[in-house]
């Protein structure tokens, strides 16, 4: 797979794999990301996210496999990774005991950015991540989103063209998941290749161009979010009749759907498209049904689904088709 | 991008990183000066008199002697002091974030370990200028020529460095900033178990065996005999080896754990 493909990549990753003693916990990862997308690895705890970022950002070395970053190998050219690459871990990586402006300072020092530039740098940095009020109070005082911000200031100090977010948003109220999105989406309009991995559904369906479902260290599924969701079942129309004969009617009316004697609901398989829903409500009186809503299968479904296999027959909306 | 050609940049920034560091967080470097300083007292004052007059010699000795006796044997426990210091700092950032930080950038690797030991070094100048300042307001009388205060000087930045270097290694062994704080509490009970405090001929044999062969006795007896403007040669070249032996095994010791502690 590697070196097959026309187009840039900023990653190309060929059977990655990664075993502490017995446990395997990246166990044949292919993946290949075109620069200036944005790719989210996305899956439960301990799928391997995070040991597949390690691996990719010349912190871990594989078992065996081949990556290749910024389009040098993660294991013979690390120091060119290094220099090409941005990395926001999963814990926070700020000075504590210095200021905001100081840890970006810092980062301009070790980046070896000559004095005015990186001046420069870190006075925009600041006004960009709404820093510049705090910049001179130390980061031990920052709160959880001033410092997941500060952290990602830190990582584009240097101005990589890709950047590694593992979990960026873990453990941040929504305002503080919101702010940080637009930022993703920020660099992104500037070109930046960004590889995040996330637990939240939602993130990746809001930010990623592509999505890999990481279960046990193995990709289970890859593709856009509305291809991943084309991979479940589980789109479906729920009536609410306005009463037990109505509901019967309907039940008669539509012998595929399952209906619910107690909630007085009706919930039909449905493929999500207006043709077969307008179709639906054209045999439906108007008085039978006091309520409608349309359920398209989400990530949920997907993540479910592929990662989960001894809950996901027991989703309660799970009708079968 | 060659990072072998910005080891020198890269260590300055860590330097001034640690520098920093020790300015906002004084309360340590406090206590660690102050327990030294907290010995020599004790010693001049609660015990010096008897202490003072149990040293061997011709004429009765005093408080005063024993005061020169010990000062030896307080610099070297100063270095000890600080370089707790160096072990707790080493495994708060080792345990932290920050370290994965540098570790994915394109930076000399040695330099942060480098921008610790130069900052204990400056941390440990600071200290011993304190301690001697202390000394001497207690009355301290040397007899040390402009030379002998060079290789004195000398000495120490060579215990100092080569104890730094050790210390960062046990930073590094240590899981947590707590352990880092504790393992290297025995390198300041040490002078005691040498020739820091009393005469080792005073002590039993088994003792005395110790006294006369671990690495801080002849460190303290060649800072004795520079202090006293009468180098003892074997002394001075006894502490140059050891110092040489610690900061080697300090130097290998962390490298190892530095690479190794990167595969976790």
């Amino acid at each position: 797979m590697v070196g097959m493909t026309t187009r840039i990549n900023a990653i190309e990753v060929a059977g990655l794999r990664k075993s502490y003693g017995d446990h395997e916990v990246v166990a044949g990862v292919d993946l290949a990301v075109p620069a200036g997308t944005v790719y989210a690895l996305l899956g439960p705890n301990g799928a391997g996210k995070t040991t597949t970022v390690r691996i990719l950002s010349t912190l871990l070395p594989a078992d065996a496999g081949e990556a290749r970053v910024a389009g040098y190998d993660i294991q013979r050219e690390a120091d060119q990774v290094r220099a090409s690459i941005g990395v926001t871990g999963q814990f926070s990586a700020v000075d504590q005991l210095l200021t905001g402006r100081e840890n970006l300072r810092l980062m301009a020092d070790l980046g070896h950015l000559d004095r005015s530039h990186a001046e420069s740098v870190v006075a925009q940095l600041l006004e960009r991540f709404h820093l510049a009020e705090v910049a001179d109070r130390r980061a031990g005082t920052y709160s959880g989103g001033m410092k997941r911000r500060l952290d990602l200031a830190m990582t584009l100090v240097a101005g990589p063209r890709l950047i590694f977010l593992d979990e960026p948003t873990t453990g941040l109220d929504p305002r503080s998941r919101r702010d940080l999105w637009g930022i993703v989406r920020e660099l992104v309009a500037d070109g930046v290749t960004v590889f995040l991995t996330t637990q939240y559904l939602e993130e990746a369906d809001q930010l990623a161009d592509r999505i890999g479902v990481l279960d046990k260290g193995r990709l289970v599924a890859e593709g856009t979010a509305a291809e991943l969701k084309r991979l479940v079942s589980g789109g479906h129309v729920e009536l609410q009749a306005a009463d037990g004969e109505r509901l019967a009617e309907l039940a008669r009316q539509f012998p595929e759907a399952n209906p619910n004697a107690a909630a007085l609901t009706l919930t039909l398989p449905h493929d999500g498209s207006l043709t077969t829903l307008r179709r639906l409500l054209a045999g439906i009186g108007d008085d039978a049904v006091t309520g409608l809503a349309v359920h398209t299968p989400g990530l949920d479904d997907v993540f479910l689904a592929l990662t989960d296999h001894s809950t996901a027959g027991d989703s309660p909306e799970e009708v079968p088709a | 991008m060659n990072t072998a050609t910005y080891g020198v940049r890269d260590s300055a920034t860590m330097l001034r990183r640690n520098l920093k560091h020790m300015a906002r967080y004084p309360s340590q470097t406090l206590m660690l000066i102050g327990l030294p300083l907290l010995f020599l007292l004790l010693f001049v004052y609660v015990f010096g008199g008897t202490m003072g007059a149990g040293l061997p010699g011709a004429p009765a000795r005093d408080r005063s002697d024993y005061l020169t006796f010990i000062t030896p044997g307080v610099l070297t426990m100063t270095v000890a002091s600080v370089s707790i210091s160096t072990a707790v700092s080493v495994a708060t950032d080792m345990t932290g974030g920050i370290i994965d930080r540098f570790r994915t950038m394109a930076i000399a690797k040695v330099s942060v370990l480098t921008g610790h030991v130069l900052g204990a070094m400056v941390q440990t100048a600071l200290a011993l200028a304190t301690v001697f300042g202390v000394a001497f307001l207690l009355g301290l009388e040397t007899a040390t020529s402009a030379m002998q205060w060079l290789g004195l000087i000398g000495l120490l930045a060579l215990l100092s460095f080569a104890m730094t270097w050790f210390t960062v290694a046990l930073g590094l062994a240590s899981p947590n900033p707590e352990a880092a704080s504790n393992r290297p509490m025995i390198f300041i009970m040490l002078p005691f178990v040498g020739s820091g405090f009393v005469p080792v001929e005073s002590m039993p044999t088994g003792l005395r065996w110790f006294a006369e062969y671990q690495p801080f006795t002849p460190v303290i007896d060649a800072f004795r005999s520079l202090l006293a403007g009468s180098p003892d040669g074997s002394d001075v070249l006894r502490a140059i080896g050891w110092c040489v032996v610690i900061g080697l095994i300090g130097y290998l010791w962390s490298r190892r754990l530095y690479r190794t502690r990167a595969a976790n």
